[in-house]
């Protein structure tokens, strides 16, 4: 699927690999016979038009939709290697290993630091030494330290809406995840908080590997190595993001990302 | 186009027609709706405090603060602390019941039941919430005690535990349902944020849910309180009218609620008596008006908080 000669993603180790998924909202069926790799340290965008199911998808691979009573699932979602939807393997083992940031900031009506610490804390780290350095380098990694070091047993809600964005990335650094998912990180910030997000999302993909939805395609192209183009719950194409945006293989993408609809 | 213009026709006619009696008389009427619960408030605190008055007049205070409450004696005296002790502890006992299983079934409603399971307890519930308070002091004397009697051979037939136990009883549907109203009014996505986190549903509930609501839930607790500290029957007729000034809960004890019962059905005449009714009376609406003044604290912090 992927164009080898635009690029040599391929020598990245698989971290997800989703085979014949589909998902179906009662008998609504959502995600129709989705096949993806995302791999690591890479930025994976998801764009398509509202409703296509960017978001069932993305909170499909940490099993966030297990939430919702009326949802079935088929077809494989291999993390590692491991079937995600396997009775063995947990779910909260998954969650600490893929972390997810919200499209409407939510941290918890704590203090910055209880928030920070939040994660590690029911994952059973109680030593304030060490807890005192996760959020130190959590909050460094999510580039908010310096502005919120000074009032670190302030309320959260405290913060302005691009910071509390930027204290959820760090509490999900905070239990140090593999993978980082993001469900349109930026739609509820203005454009100098979405433009920090987007700065800090280029400073992680070193460590982490991120799967990000957006229906800014501007967003898709700035940030972005692989970007996959959804339709009606379908995958339309995935590919090398300049080439998606310079080149696109399908008709449909190529509408799309002219702005001929959605 | 000619159509509404002539609807416009109408409406114009009309609100230049428009009589506005009603307009005027139903504020007024609003008002005076409103006023009979101020005044009657007012009339009922005067007449406590009026009468209370007498009482002060006739007791030195030094006696009222004393443990000795001997009303119909020769040498009648006036203590008030047995009724406050007996008020307080069937309170405590009734706290003691209702906030574990109340907060548990709320917790319950709030974040694991599924909808159906809700719309069937939640019914029960409020039916719960609807017997009158002389059935519960019934199931106190002739049922509850008699039980615990087995489990406590030394239980007098009248004793504080039993009616404690029961206004707990009484009070769970209280402190479940507000509580889980406050549970509920968390927004999702501190939820979802949690379980993102690889948080299990409990440690959701205790570490997210409960704190982020944790007003409403204390709020719940205070309104349980004043309605145990306020309740009547069940006291009455399960803890008998001993005035002793003890903290075993095998005993009877009276409460100031119950001690009003009793002299308002028996012959207290019209001496002191009949005004230490007042007096009580005015103690009780003291801690009630506390109570509720502390809830409505406690809800205000709460609204600021998410
Ligand atoms: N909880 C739900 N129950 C039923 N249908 C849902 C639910 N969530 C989303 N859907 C449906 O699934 C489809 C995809 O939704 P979603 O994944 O939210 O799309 P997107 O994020 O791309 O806008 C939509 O048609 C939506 O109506
Ligand atoms: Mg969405």
């Amino acid at each position: 699927m992927l164009n080898e000669k635009n690029n040599n993603h391929h020598q990245n180790n698989i971290v997800y690999d989703v085979k014949k998924l589909n998902l179906w909202y009662g008998d609504v069926l959502a995600l129709k016979d989705i096949n993806l790799t995302i791999r690591e340290n890479q930025v994976t965008a998801i764009i398509g038009p509202s409703g296509c199911g960017k978001s069932t998808f993305i909170k499909t691979l940490n099993r966030m939709v297990d939430n919702i009573p009326a949802v079935r699932t088929s077809g494989e979602v291999l993390y590692y290697g491991t079937n995600i939807f396997s009775d063995t393997l947990r779910v909260e083992e998954l969650r600490t290993s893929v972390g997810m940031v919200f499209q409407k900031p939510n941290p918890f009506p704590k203090s910055i630091y209880e928030n920070v610490v939040y994660g590690p804390k029911i994952h059973g780290i109680s030593d304030k030494k060490i807890l005192s350095e996760i959020t130190e380098t959590s909050l460094k990694s999510a580039s908010l330290w310096e502005e919120v070091k000074d009032r670190l047993h302030a309320n959260a809600y405290g913060l302005s809406g691009g910071q509390q964005q930027r204290l959820c990335i760090a509490r999900s650094l905070a239990i140090q995840p593999q993978v980082l998912l993001m469900d349109e990180p930026t739609s509820a910030l203005d454009p100098i908080a979405t433009n920090k997000i987007e700065e800090l999302i280029n400073e992680l993909k070193k460590y982490y590997t991120i799967v990000i939805v957006t229906h800014n395609m501007q967003q898709a192209a700035r940030i972005s190595d692989i970007t996959s183009f959804f339709l009606s719950g379908e995958v339309i194409e995935t590919d090398a993001t300049q080439k998606i945006f310079t080149n696109p293989n399908d008709k449909k993408t190529e509408d799309y990302i002219t702005g001929k609809f959605g | 186009m000619s159509e509404s213009n002539h609807v416009r026709d109408i409406i114009r006619n009309n609100i230049k027609h428009r009589k506005n009696r009603l307009e005027m008389i139903m504020p007024k009427l609003f008002l005076i709706a409103g006023s009979i619960s101020i005044f009657t408030t007012i009339g009922i605190v005067l007449t406590l405090l009026i009468d209370a008055y007498h009482f002060f007049e006739q007791v030195p205070i030094r006696e009222i603060f004393s443990t000795k409450l001997a009303p119909l004696g020769v040498n009648p005296s006036f203590g008030i602390l047995p009724l406050i002790n007996g008020t307080i502890i069937t309170s405590l006992i009734a706290m003691f019941v209702a906030v574990p299983v109340g907060l548990t079934a709320a917790m319950y409603l709030s974040e694991f039941s599924s909808e159906n399971t809700r719309k069937i307890i939640k019914p029960v519930m409020e039916v719960l919430a609807g017997i009158p308070t002389i059935v519960y002091g019934f199931f106190a004397y002739s049922f509850v005690t008699p039980l615990l009697m087995n489990l406590i051979p030394t239980l007098e037939p009248k004793n504080a535990l039993s009616p404690g136990i029961v206004m707990g009883i009484m009070i769970i549907p209280l402190v479940t349902s507000l509580s889980e109203d406050a549970m509920s009014s968390v927004p999702n996505d501190m939820r979802e944020g949690a379980l993102a986190l690889g948080s299990t549903r409990l440690e959701v509930t205790l570490k997210v849910v409960i704190p982020a609501a944790i007003s409403g839930i204390m709020a719940s607790f205070v309104l349980a309180i004043s309605r145990a500290i306020g309740e009547t029957m069940i006291v009455t007729i399960a803890s008998g009218s001993s005035k002793n000034f003890t903290l075993d809960i095998t005993q009877s004890m009276q409460t100031m609620t119950a001690y009003i019962v009793e002299f308002t059905s028996g012959d207290a005449g019209i001496g002191t008596g009949y005004y230490s009714l007042y007096a009580v009376g005015l103690v009780l609406f003291i801690f009630t008006l506390i109570m509720n003044l502390l809830s409505r604290y406690i809800s205000r912090k709460y609204r600021e908080e998410y």
